[in-house]
């Protein structure tokens, strides 16, 4: 129920996006009566709120709907499964007890400070946007330079538009939808600059924002100044050289005065940080087994804060599952621990979980690090998959059946992705 | 008819209208930006030096050493965050331990406290981050900390609270000398007469001095670049660390600030652009291959914000400080380094001038000192957290994730002066994280909007031309908040 909250819980969820509704449904469907959802937001849905252009739910209802029906529908489910949902939530601490009760620390504005004890906690914060400070770009510091979410919070749900005319640094897919949206509002969009060869963004979106839109796409181009008093009043683009390092001497000035940032999204992991949780270096999300638990027994991840996802409805498959392995913790399920260690290997960049068991069945997410077409996707000696290609903008997914794990006996799986012979366009 | 009017409300200005706001004086202080403390004091790199680096010949060498005094009873009375953190001049080779030698007896002679020189060993023990090829280091336990805006907002709030009458937005375009007052000419034709005029304009002092005529000294501004890290390397290296200096600068320094973020920077370079904040490559490379040297695990990869200032470095390279020939029109000008730390001792010194000029003062027997200061929400015990929340429910709802503000101290930072983003950041601290305001701006946005009363279009980072977002050209759309129409 809405705004409802007991003292204690079987499984609470932190953060009410598309991760935590699903982790919430996926608890309830472990068969855990009590689930409440901690949303820091007034209003349940995340992110998806603030994407009202269509594109989700192709895989997961098999219709295409914008991000604010996408998260009415769970909004909904989880209001029919009787789950409690407390907006306005700050969690600022989980405690452990010897038993592995946990109490979870919350601040609201209502309820003041106070304590929910749990026994399984799912961790679904979600993600932020990396900003012009962790790309370095020199110049001044006016008003006008923004992420391309921040803009697409104050377009589509304030009815505002940061700027007239407009550079993207950046391909990313808010990057790239915002593109178009601002077109759409009447804006000028002078370009979308990606320092990297290939679009950071899924091909769809490359093609529907940008090249529908006749809106130019830069590639191995990066913004390299800055310039503009109190607004931004142009920027300097450069191509790039082989160490991504931008050559001034073919440099030249754009008009504009916003710089929108899409350049990556880091999943927000300072809760999990602060309670010891083990981080992997390359997603900066935690460390999972195959049940997606962390490093701190009960303590699950799903969904962008366990590593950035490019589709919502892998978020809300991944977090079913990580729900329902929660709800089985909390009702005292132990399973087995893992017994093998999954690696990345050649041309792959990360894999989720980190770890596996050779009882059951496991969904494999990874990345790989450069594009490759055609190519071979192996893991171990288990497994061999031709894929037409692979690109980083896009996450691979593989499932592994137990009957496949059932001849392996060593200790650890390597994930290679290698190219398919010959010579071949892509 | 004012006695007296400042011009420019940097931590100079500040500074010298609360210390005249203890007196039965009319006192007026025109900032040409939307707030105080927007210009060189924002981008300074916050360090309230011990008193060594300046000879005791100069103006500046003098009032440093005063000026570093009074911190910890100014910090007591303002609440803005101030620690003797301490200093350490590190020799890079056997060729500076002179150098150091040299400083120390500066020091000593001007009576700078606990001046001690440490050896490899010692300096290895109490800062194990830093380069191990580091010789030898001057420790000067006296060397502090400031937030340089947060002081320049308690200042001028103590000074308002006192009398001072503040109008921001209001640069001075011309000033007439007449015989018995000036008159000071701003926009829209408005003009303020007073009897005293202190140009405390910073980068600006030598244009205003120009209006009455004098061109006894020029500003040639110095911009320094200054490089903030990721909270991931707080507590790397614990006191503030100098190079042995050179002629023009300080040196590239390594800041642990009061808020505990590692800063590194500033550089020196001369420019002709008083408006010239910009951050360059060349900046970078230079602060950052310098500091490898000095602490190798900081590296560039974790700057998460970057600023430039600009000194006020005058062609005296000393304060310009003084009554001139007009009269009534006093100088304050050419403060660089140390200019913050001397600020204290700058405006008493202001004021002894004013009075030798024949300014009657009586003291106010109802100065109240105080300043409470911000609530700092991230810093409190669960209980202090619980009561606040109790007393007020907006203390329960968490504006800047990052680092963890209330909107309870959004509204606090705009009932004590904030009118721009840029205010409720330096005041508050929301978006001064990692996500730089990606999350809490729309927030902040809506508050400034609703308090200041003004629709969403007219809201700025920090006034002028600064504007956040504009209007969509389109009708369909809904207004843009609930509240307008």
């Amino acid at each position: 129920m809405l705004g409802r909250v007991e003292s204690s819980y079987d499984v609470v969820v932190v953060g009410g996006g598309p991760a935590g509704m699903a982790a919430a449904l996926g608890a309830r469907d472990s068969g855990c009566e009590r689930v409440l959802i901690l949303d820091r937001e007034p209003e349940a849905g995340g992110i998806l709120l603030q994407c009202i252009h269509s594109g989700f739910g192709l895989h997961y209802f098999k219709e295409e709907l914008t991000g604010p029906e996408y998260a009415e529908r769970f909004f909904e489910r989880t209001l029919d499964h009787d789950i409690d949902i407390l907006p306005d939530s700050y969690v600022s601490g989980v405690a452990i007890d010897s038993d592995g009760t946990k109490s979870v620390r919350v601040l609201n504005s209502e309820r003041g400070l106070s304590t929910v004890q749990t026994r399984s906690v799912v961790l679904a914060m979600g993600c932020r946007e990396r900003t012009r400070g962790s790309v370095r770009i020199p110049g001044t510091r006016p008003a006008g330079i923004m992420t391309a979410g921040l803009a697409q919070k104050l377009v589509n749900m304030r009815g505002l538009l940061p700027g007239r005319r407009v550079a993207i640094l950046g391909s990313g897919d808010i990057g790239l939808i915002m593109a178009r949206r601002l077109v759409l509002e009447g804006c000028d969009v002078a370009g979308v600059f990606e320092l990297m060869p290939y679009s950071n963004g899924l091909t769809r979106n490359v093609v529907q924002c940008l090249d529908d839109f006749g809106i130019p796409l830069h590639l191995s181009t990066t913004v390299a100044y800055i310039d503009g008093r109190d607004r931004v009043e142009r920027i300097t683009v450069a191509p790039v050289d082989d160490t991504l390092a931008p050559i001034m001497g073919r440099s030249r000035d754009v008009e504009c005065d916003t710089l929108l940032f899409s350049i990556g999204l880091i999943p927000e992991n300072e809760l999990s940080q602060s309670l010891g949780i083990e981080l992997d270096v390359v997603t900066g999300g935690p460390l999972v087994s195959s049940t997606l638990e962390t490093s701190m027994p009960g303590m699950f991840a799903c969904g962008n804060v366990l590593h950035v996802h490019d589709l919502v409805d892998f978020v809300t498959q991944e977090s079913l599952r990580a729900g329902r392995f929660a709800g089985e913790w909390a009702q005292g399920l132990r399973r087995p621990k893992d017994n093998i260690q999954l690696l990345p290997g050649d041309n792959v960049r990360y894999c989720v979980p980190h770890t596996l068991s050779p009882e059951r069945d496991h969904t494999i997410y990874l990345r790989c690090k450069q594009a490759m077409a055609p190519c071979y996707i192996r893991v171990g000696n288990i497994l061999e998959k031709k894929l037409r290609f692979v690109v980083p903008a896009e996450m691979i997914m593989l499932n592994l059946s137990p009957s496949l794990l059932e001849k392996f006996h060593g200790d650890s799986l390597r994930i290679d992705i290698t190219e398919a012979g010959g010579k071949e366009t892509s | 008819m004012y006695d007296v009017a400042i011009i420019g409300g940097g931590v100079i200005g500040c500074a010298i209208a609360r210390e005249l706001s203890r007196f039965h004086i009319r006192t007026v202080l025109l900032e040409r930006n939307a707030e105080v403390g927007f210009g060189t004091t924002k981008t300074n790199s916050g360090i309230i030096h011990a008193g060594h680096h300046d000879s005791a010949d100069t103006l500046k060498g003098r009032l440093v050493v005063s000026g570093s005094l009074m911190f910890d009873q100014l910090a007591q009375e303002l609440n803005f965050g101030f620690r003797r953190i301490g200093e350490l001049v590190v020799a890079r080779g056997d060729e500076e331990v002179g150098t150091l030698e040299k400083l120390k007896a500066l020091g000593d002679e001007k009576g700078v406290p606990g001046l001690e020189i440490w050896d490899a060993k010692r300096l290895r023990r109490e800062e194990p981050n830093l380069s191990h090829k580091l010789v030898a280091a001057l420790h000067a336990p006296s060397a502090g900390v400031i937030n340089p805006y947060e002081f320049a907002f308690a200042l001028i709030e103590s000074a308002v609270t006192n009398g001072l009458e503040l109008l921001v937005d209001s640069p001075v375009l011309d000033i007439d000398a007449g015989k018995d007052r000036l008159t000071l000419h701003l926009p829209e034709g408005k003009t303020i007469e007073a009897g005293f005029v202190l140009n405390c304009a910073g980068v600006f002092s030598d244009k205003v001095a120009g209006m009455v005529g004098l061109e006894d000294f020029s500003i040639r501004p110095r911009k320094g670049e200054e490089y903030m890290l990721d909270k991931r390397l707080e507590g790397l290296v614990r006191r503030l660390v100098f190079p042995v200096p050179t002629k023009t600068s300080k040196g590239i320094l390594v800041i642990p600030t009061f808020d505990g973020t590692i800063m590194v920077g500033p550089t020196a370079e001369d420019t002709d652009d008083r408006y010239d904040l910009a951050t360059t490559y060349e900046g970078s490379e230079k602060v950052f291959g310098f500091i490898r040297d000095i602490c190798p695990s900081i590296t560039i990869k974790d700057t998460i914000t970057e600023f430039a200032g600009l000194r006020a470095v005058s062609s005296t390279n000393d304060f310009v400080i003084g009554p001139t020939r007009v009269r009534g029109f006093i100088n304050v000008a050419g403060i660089q380094s140390p200019g913050l730390t001397a600020a204290p001792a700058i405006a008493i010194h202001t004021r002894e001038i004013l009075q030798a000029e024949g300014l009657v003062m009586q003291p106010k027997d109802d100065f109240d000192p105080v300043v409470a200061g911000p609530p700092r929400f991230a810093t409190l015990q669960t209980d202090e957290q619980k009561a606040l929340v109790e007393s007020d429910p907006l203390f329960g709802k968490i504006a800047c994730r990052c680092e963890l503000v209330t909107e309870a101290e959004i509204h606090h930072a705009i009932d004590h002066g904030a009118r721009t983003l840029d205010g409720i950041k330096f005041r508050s601290r929301a978006g001064m994280g990692r996500c730089q305001g990606g999350f809490c701006t729309s927030r902040c946005m809506d508050i400034l909007s609703e308090r200041l009363e003004v629709p969403l279009e007219e809201v700025t980072k920090r006034g002028g031309d600064s504007w956040m977002v504009t209007p969509m050209q389109n009708e369909q759309h809904p207004p843009s908040t609930g509240e307008e129409d």
